[in-house]
């Protein structure tokens, strides 16, 4: 169980502000180094947007919808086996739009053949088009965007496109005029094996990742928000929690990186080469989600476990981007998703940007969000016809939502477009010290990215502790 | 640490990385990566156990002087000779 703040000492080797999964994974990897690792959390639950919540009997997942068969080994090394063992495939993942309608297991062998037999496509092409994505790297050439990508390969081919694109977008919020190794990189984690996910829900994730970070030795606090990170000569020196300094010759931020540097940090450390950069920051779009939970005894067919949905009648990212986007994904949990808990639960998840919500005034937001609802409810009727009988529970979540609960600047649930990268990656590099960990650059973003990401930042964590 | 040494010790970080990792085929003079399928994330993990282990600090820009067995103990062997 976390502790309160009065229970943390005066000094630690490191302290790791916010307990997102990157959070977490450096707060275990500088653990398992030797160090001393105080991890503070502002809100009483940990995970960040790896999160879920309760109602009246029901649990909703809110990042929980399915993750590259990477996260076997990434959890295996740098986790535990028990936490690698829950990990399994989700099956069925469905289109269905205008265009095509079809279920796949989403890897590279049935898209080959998905491609070839239904989208007529040459084989040569599709073998083309996969050694291309996958020989991407993040230091590649970026100035190819994914749109030019597609229209190389698959030239006038929306409905192509659409079926290539349109999970990438609603997995980490690129779209067509991104950089197309940000596309590449992430489509090629999903080909390799298809789409996985946790037994047992986030819940028990969370949960498995506190008890081995206690018992390697981390203190873990929550309701405990950082006011500021504490800079003196250039270098850092702790942190001011709850108007009380804790000293660390280290302090890695799991906040995002535009609230680090504004917020935690202050202008005032950085250069002005440095703010250049971090103004350039583009946040990325943040999301809406309805969560539907079923009556006790209720049940619903199984018609697959994610469902990418659209009416629209072409793929256009601005579409999914719209308030009143025809675009949204179904993420059925079904009693298999939580052994012993029998119940279904379905979230829908749709893109959105954070000031068409925020200009609202209170009166109009809450309209919107109950048109936002009753919309979903008719999308949802179209595949479990009669299921509105079936709820007993009906919630929405907006950008603002995100905001409220993850502090993230607009929301953000998918970190920075490609730039953050490099400004989070050199951080440390401006005020020794200080480092970032957490979704940037679109491709250290999602649950696997997270957690990769939190592993190469503690490499330089480890290696400065051990300078100073 | 002998040469041999070196060798012993970076398979023995390599089998806590992969624990399926064959050992019986592989070619000391040529990358690892390609013969065991290691990733980036894992030479990683090798530079971390280093640094644990024996205090290493690798520079990013060596990190390339770790791609096969025989460039590992080369570049290894001044660094551990008193290790």
């Amino acid at each position: 169980m976390p502790f309160s703040l009065n229970k943390a000492a005066d000094s630690y080797d490191v302290i790791v502000i916010g307990s997102g999964l990157g959070g977490l994974t450096t707060a275990k990897r500088l653990s398992y180094c030797g160090h001393k690792v105080l991890l503070l959390e502002f809100h009483h639950q940990l995970g960040g947007l790896a999160t879920w919540f309760k109602r009246k009997g029901h649990i909703f997942d809110i990042s929980l919808h399915g993750f590259p068969y990477g996260m076997v080994k990434t959890c295996r090394k740098y986790w535990t086996k028990e936490i690698t063992e829950s990990i399994v495939q989700l099956k069925d993942i469905v289109f269905d739009n205008p265009q095509f309608s079809l279920k796949t297991t989403f890897d590279r062998v049935d898209f080959t053949a998905l491609l070839n037999k239904k989208f007529k496509i040459p084989q040569t092409t599709i073998d083309r088009f996969f050694a291309t994505v996958a020989g991407m790297n993040f230091y590649d050439d970026q100035s190819m965007t994914t749109r030019e990508l597609f229209e190389e390969f698959f030239p006038g081919r929306t409905d192509v496109h659409r079926l290539l694109m349109e999970p990438i977008t609603y997995a980490n919020g690129s779209t067509l005029d991104d950089p197309a190794i940000t596309y590449g990189i992430v489509f090629s984690n999903f080909m390799n094996k298809g789409v996985f996910t946790f037994e047992g829900g986030t819940d028990k994730l969370i949960q498995m990742m506190t008890e081995d970070l206690e018992k390697n030795g981390v203190m873990i606090c929550t309701n405990a928000k950082v006011d500021r990170i504490l800079v003196e000569k250039g270098k850092v020196r702790g942190v001011e929690v709850n108007g009380r300094a804790i000293t660390a010759p280290a302090v890695v931020s799991n906040s995002g990186i535009t609230n680090t540097i504004y917020n935690l940090a202050g202008r005032d450390v950085f250069s002005g080469d440095f703010l250049e950069k971090a103004d350039a920051i583009r946040v990325n779009n943040s999301s809406c989600q309805v969560y539907i939970g079923l009556k006790k005894d209720a049940a619903i067919e199984d018609k697959g476990d994610l469902l990418f949905t659209s009416t629209a009648p072409v793929f256009d990212s601005s579409e999914l981007l719209d308030m009143h986007t025809r675009s949204k994904t179904f993420s059925v949990y079904y009693p298999k998703t939580r052994p012993g808990h029998d119940r279904y639960a379905i979230v829908a998840s749709m893109n959105s940007r954070y000031d068409d919500w925020n200009s609202l005034s209170p009166a109009a937001y809450e309209t919107e969000k109950q048109a936002l609802i009753e919309r979903t409810l008719v999308d949802l009727n179209r595949y479990f016809p009669g299921v509105n009988e079936k709820i007993d529970w009906l919630e929405a979540a907006t950008p603002k939502t995100f905001n409220r609960y993850t502090l993230h600047t607009h929301g953000t649930s998918f970190g920075t477009k490609f730039e953050g990268l490099a400004v989070s990656r050199s951080i440390f590099k401006e005020v020794p010290g200080l480092f970032h960990v957490g979704s940037v650059g679109i491709i250290m973003s999602g649950w696997l990215g997270a957690i990769n990401y939190g592993v190469i930042v503690s490499n330089d964590v480890d290696s400065y502790i051990r300078s100073v | 640490m002998t040469r041999d040494d070196i060798k012993d010790l970076i398979l023995e970080i390599i089998k806590d990385i992969d624990e399926d990792a064959d050992f019986d085929t592989l070619q000391s003079d040529q990358p690892l990566r390609d013969q065991l399928d290691l990733d980036s994330m894992d030479f990683l993990d090798i530079v971390m156990e280093l640094r644990k282990r024996h205090k290493l600090q690798i520079p990013e820009e060596d990190y390339p002087q770790l791609a096969s067995l025989d460039s590992c103990v080369n570049y290894l062997e001044p660094l551990l000779k008193n290790a």
